[in-house]
């Protein structure tokens, strides 16, 4: 099956192997991911404001690039899938801002909001199926305890993400179970890292890594997966407790047996 | 600094779309946001005071910067008002003014570490300049 796939800036650069381990398994699962000649990027923060119609372009850019091949979106990079999935909603759901940015884009045909936005982990459960990937492990990652670190942008707003239980999820461990791990939970791990601060507020951002951290720490967990480069860069960087810190599709590509050193 | 253009509470509600005369002050918005210790004024307090037009107030507040955009906020008002909208539409009428953009690209080559990834550079400069 064919798929478009939004890789997002940060997959180009610091995060290749979020990209690249997620395009191995996503061939060995028989998944084909192909990637627009033209994406921009996505701005990595969802612009709230109604009235910015410009901040949204590169994003509906993408969608309707998928549109015309008939297919459906896979983003990998949380905040890219944030970003395209609530433009998408706006496209679907708010006149003004279809119209207006229709306006700018002077499309072929306008473009509405057609297409689905599926972050590749929903992407495992609802179109593969974490059984059919349980079968698929060859390695499996027997006694090792994972903690998933979902963080803000994949679940909320629930309303308009529609990804998991924002305040309970589950999808990241059914995906450790499937790999043949032990899910480890843990109270922050659906709680904000503090990345965007970063660069404005180390020591905010290095309070909120430690709290979680800390937190996955206490649960026993002896690794943390995420899908989030800011997150990944934050909780490896700015939290004084270590434990070791993988992009999902890094975990995935050992179970499938597909995993290369880069 | 003073501001070149006046905004108004109406100028707020138009941009976030937020209908902030449905908060009831439960304060759960503010219990359960991150970064609280970091901003001055709380999300339940935004929704407060543009109720009572004090937009000024607001457009001085540091907590328009130190908003995580987490969503915790928006996700737990029992009363769908959203205050993360009213930050950054709060936000939005001050970097949109001349001369106010909080970070400005000459001041990102001094933060960058070997890690550092693109997406914290794009994002800071959505959300702190325009
Ligand atoms: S949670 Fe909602 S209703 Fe309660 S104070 Fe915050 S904005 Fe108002
Ligand atoms: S979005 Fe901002 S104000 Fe709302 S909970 Fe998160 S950090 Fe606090």
């Amino acid at each position: 099956m064919n798929y478009s796939y939004y890789p997002g800036c940060t997959l180009k650069t610091k995060a290749k192997e979020l990209d690249i381990y997620g395009r191995l398994s996503a061939a060995k699962l028989g998944i084909i991911l192909e990637e627009p000649e033209h994406w921009q990027c996505c701005g990595g923060v969802y612009p709230q404001g109604e009235d910015e119609i410009a901040t949204r372009l590169s994003s509906i850019r993408a969608l309707a690039a998928a549109k015309e091949k008939g297919q459906d979106l896979i983003t990998l990079c949380s905040a890219c899938h944030h970003v395209l999935k609530r433009v998408n909603n706006d496209m679907k759901r708010n006149a003004t801002i279809c119209q207006r940015a229709n306006n700018y884009l002077q499309l072929d045909t306008p473009y509405r909001g057609e297409t689905e936005v599926l972050h590749y982990l929903e992407l495992l459960r609802d179109r593969i199926g974490f059984d059919t990937l349980k079968s698929a492990v060859v390695n499996p990652l027997k006694g090792v305890n994972i903690a998933a670190y979902y963080g803000c942008l994949l679940l909320r707003p629930g309303k308009e993400m529609g990804f998991d239980d924002p305040e309970d999820p589950c999808i990241i461990e059914d995906f450790i179970r499937a790999l043949g791990a032990t899910p480890v939970k843990y109270s922050q791990r659906n709680e904000c890292c503090g990345g965007y601060l970063t660069l404005e507020n180390k020591g905010a951002a290095q309070k909120r890594a430690e709290a979680i951290l800390s937190s996955a720490a206490d649960a026993g967990a002896e690794m943390i997966v995420t899908a989030c480069p800011l997150c990944l860069y934050n909780l490896k960087n700015n939290a004084k407790t270590k434990i070791p810190v993988k992009y999902f599709t890094e975990v995935l590509a050992e179970a499938l047996g597909v995993k290369e050193e880069l | 600094m003073s501001l070149t253009n006046k905004v108004t509470a109406e100028d707020v509600l138009r941009i976030s779309g937020v209908d902030a005369s449905r908060c009831m002050q439960c304060g759960k918005c503010s219990g359960a946001c991150p970064n609280y210790d970091e901003m001055d004024l709380h999300p339940h307090q935004f929704a407060a005071l543009l109720r009572k037009g004090e937009v000024e107030r607001l457009m001085e507040s540091n907590a328009l910067y130190q908003c995580l955009s987490c969503f915790a906020c928006s996700q737990r008002c029992p009363r769908n008002v959203e205050p993360a909208k009213i930050i950054e539409a709060v936000r939005l009428t001050v970097i949109r003014q001349k001369g106010r953009n909080y970070m400005t690209a000459d001041r990102l080559p001094e933060k960058l570490d070997e890690d550092l990834p693109q997406q914290a550079l794009v994002s800071a400069m959505r959300k702190y300049s325009k």
